[in-house]
């Protein structure tokens, strides 16, 4: 039996969140299988003549009484805005389901979700996900600023949310590491779980290996198959050089080089 | 019925179609979307004789119809791979070849006579066109001396088919195929990557930690298949096709060129099922067409 598949999905929803992030809803014909946290797509991008390959995106959430996968898609360059011209009724291309999950937190545990730029969408499916009680959940979101924020208040019944922008016109001014659930507490949590730009995983690895705290982040390094065969997609581990795309995009800090 | 069995030299493969090594892993991640079986055969990961870690980040760049790869031949070692991932490939229903790299030539001939141990790898194909590694690799298969050189060795050690695996950088394809033939090659497979490079302008620096790369896709598709032709028509020798094959229509150009079997690479990173649907739609084509066998389109080309 297969346990990765690639399909044409209808396209039910495209909506803006925010001038640069839509929500993309595409609904399978035949049933799902489980997807979790941290898994993404593989997305072809139709009628453009320049990209060649297909772009990743993580899932967002899934319904499977519908068999309606939603993605949260950030404009960046060429393919990303392409996608998130696509009209509801046309179809999508996915292959399906890829990479693996997080680390589940365990019932006593106390989370900190953190996600930037393109990172919202996981971060979010894993506090949904947690079977935790709100009060153990913490989600802190950054961008530049409030206008760059999308609107994340359905989420206020699984955790508690939080923002940074860089302007300060949304939350506390600064980067996310320099948000006061850093710079407070950050030992009041046993698990961390991150997603966003590089520089800013970076970052908060840094603070967690300095709290010595618990803490997965999760890749977006450039892929070409995004199933394991062509290794473009590496990142150095003390295991060695591994694919972001089969044995993450989820990785412990403390095996990473960084 | 039609039918797709094609053989090259002494082994058989149930259809033409195979994965081009470096694109299809160890056949076990393709196996999560499709049966192996249903293809003629796969070209594994190039394999080396000690771990090789590869090349920096960032490996790939996206050209115009078509990528840059600087992988740089990431691999565990033949030790490893007879170890931890053969016994989970053996029983697959398809031929599996080991696509083998060395630096210097000593490494072929270890690495070979590891493989020949091997009772179900029935072919090698020794790449001596890799763009992507310092030492060995292309070094040897530009120049006619390094070629025979490394074909004679391992043919010394080595009973089973022995595929050699051509770069396209070269002035004369058709020499480096005839030279290779002359040291006992049993079949040919081209071609390997193009030498490439992308810049990023705005911030005037390469895409690739290495700089230059492989070119792979449809863009190199109609060099590739001149190649399969002027080799096909150099050599007596069974030619493998390769080069930006993206359909089944591809795929039968190349047998019409001369190729007795084709591998899809860069296509299955854009469909991981294209192998499958090159298989049927070359049955298709040969129902269409009136055809009983695959191995009327091999070399059918009318001019
Ligand atoms: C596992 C995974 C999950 C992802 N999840 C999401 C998601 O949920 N939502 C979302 O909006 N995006 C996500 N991304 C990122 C998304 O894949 C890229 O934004 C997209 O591929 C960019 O394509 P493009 O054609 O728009 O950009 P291009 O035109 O190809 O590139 C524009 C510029 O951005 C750079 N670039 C492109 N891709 C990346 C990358 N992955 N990392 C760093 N730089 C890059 C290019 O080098 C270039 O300079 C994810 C990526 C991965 C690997
Ligand atoms: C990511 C990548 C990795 C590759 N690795 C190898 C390799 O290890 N050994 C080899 O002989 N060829 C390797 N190749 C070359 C392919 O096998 C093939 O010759 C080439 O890509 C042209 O075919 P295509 O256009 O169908 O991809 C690689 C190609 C790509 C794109
Ligand atoms: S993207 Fe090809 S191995 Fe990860």
């Amino acid at each position: 039996m297969p346990k990765k598949f690639v399909k044409e999905f209808n396209v039910i929803e495209n909506s803006a969140l925010n001038a640069t992030n839509f929500l993309i809803k595409v609904q399978s014909d035949t049933e799902l299988p489980e997807i979790k946290p941290g898994q993404f797509v593989n997305i072809e991008i139709k009628e453009a003549e320049e990209i060649f390959l297909r772009r990743p995106f993580s899932v967002f959430e899934v319904d499977y009484e519908n068999d309606v996968i939603s993605m949260i898609v950030k404009i960046l360059g060429r393919g990303s805005r392409k996608l998130t011209e696509i009209k509801a009724g046309s179809k999508l291309s996915m292959v399906y389901p890829l990479g693996k999950t997080f680390t589940y937190p365990s019932a006593d545990d106390k989370i900190l979700l953190i996600g930037g730029g393109s990172g919202v969408a996981p971060m979010l499916f894993l506090a949904k996900e947690s079977g935790l009680p709100v009060e153990n959940v913490d989600i802190l979101l950054g961008a530049r600023s409030k206008e760059d924020h999308i609107n994340v208040d359905d989420y206020k019944k699984y955790a508690s949310l939080h923002y940074a922008s860089e302007d300060g016109s949304l939350g506390e001014k600064g980067f996310v590491t320099q948000h006061s659930v850093f710079t407070d507490n950050l030992n009041s949590y046993t698990k961390i779980y991150a997603c966003g730009p590089d520089g800013m995983m970076r970052a908060i690895a840094k603070e967690a290996k300095a709290a010595n705290v618990f803490c997965e982040v999760s890749l977006e390094n450039l892929m070409a198959c995004g199933f394991g065969v062509c290794l473009c997609c590496i990142e150095p581990t003390n295991k060695g050089n591994q694919c972001v795309c089969t044995d993450g995009p989820v990785f412990n800090i403390n095996d990473l080089k960084w | 019925m039609v039918d797709l069995k094609v053989k090259l030299h002494d082994i058989e493969f149930k259809n033409p179609v195979t994965l081009a090594s470096g694109t299809c892993g160890f056949a076990r991640e393709t196996a999560e979307f499709f049966e192996p079986g249903l293809l003629g055969g796969y070209f594994l990961k190039g394999t080396t004789l000690k771990n090789r870690d590869g090349n920096n980040y960032p490996r790939m760049a996206e050209t115009p119809s078509g990528m840059l790869n600087a992988v740089g031949l990431q691999n565990k070692g033949i030790d490893y791979f007879i170890e931890n991932i053969y016994p989970d490939i053996v029983d697959y229903d398809t031929q599996l070849i080991i696509n083998v790299n060395g630096s210097t030539v000593e490494d072929y001939i270890a690495l070979t006579e590891k493989v020949n141990e091997l009772d179900k790898i029935n072919a090698i194909e020794l790449n001596i066109s890799c763009p992507n590694v310092k030492e060995g690799g292309m070094a040897f298969g530009v120049s006619c001396p390094g070629a025979e050189m490394v074909t004679r060795e391992v043919r010394k050690v080595y009973d089973k088919t022995m595929i050699v695996k051509l770069s396209p950088n070269v002035t004369d394809i058709t020499e480096i195929a005839k030279a290779v033939e002359g040291q006992g090659a049993d079949a040919v497979s081209l071609v390997n990557t193009f030498l490439g490079m992308a810049i990023d302008a705005e911030k005037r620096t390469p895409l690739l930690s290495t700089i230059t790369g492989g070119l792979s896709g449809p863009a190199i598709k109609p060099i590739a298949l001149r190649m399969v032709w002027q080799v096909a028509n150099a050599v007596k020798i069974p030619v493998v096709g390769i080069g930006g094959i993206m359909n089944a229509a591809d795929a039968i150009e190349f047998m019409l060129a001369g190729a007795s079997v084709v591998q899809v690479g860069t296509a299955i990173f854009k469909d991981p099922m294209i192998p499958v649907k090159i298989v049927e739609g070359i049955e298709d084509y040969l129902k269409r067409h009136n055809m009983q066998s695959v191995n009327e389109l091999i070399g059918g080309l009318q001019v």
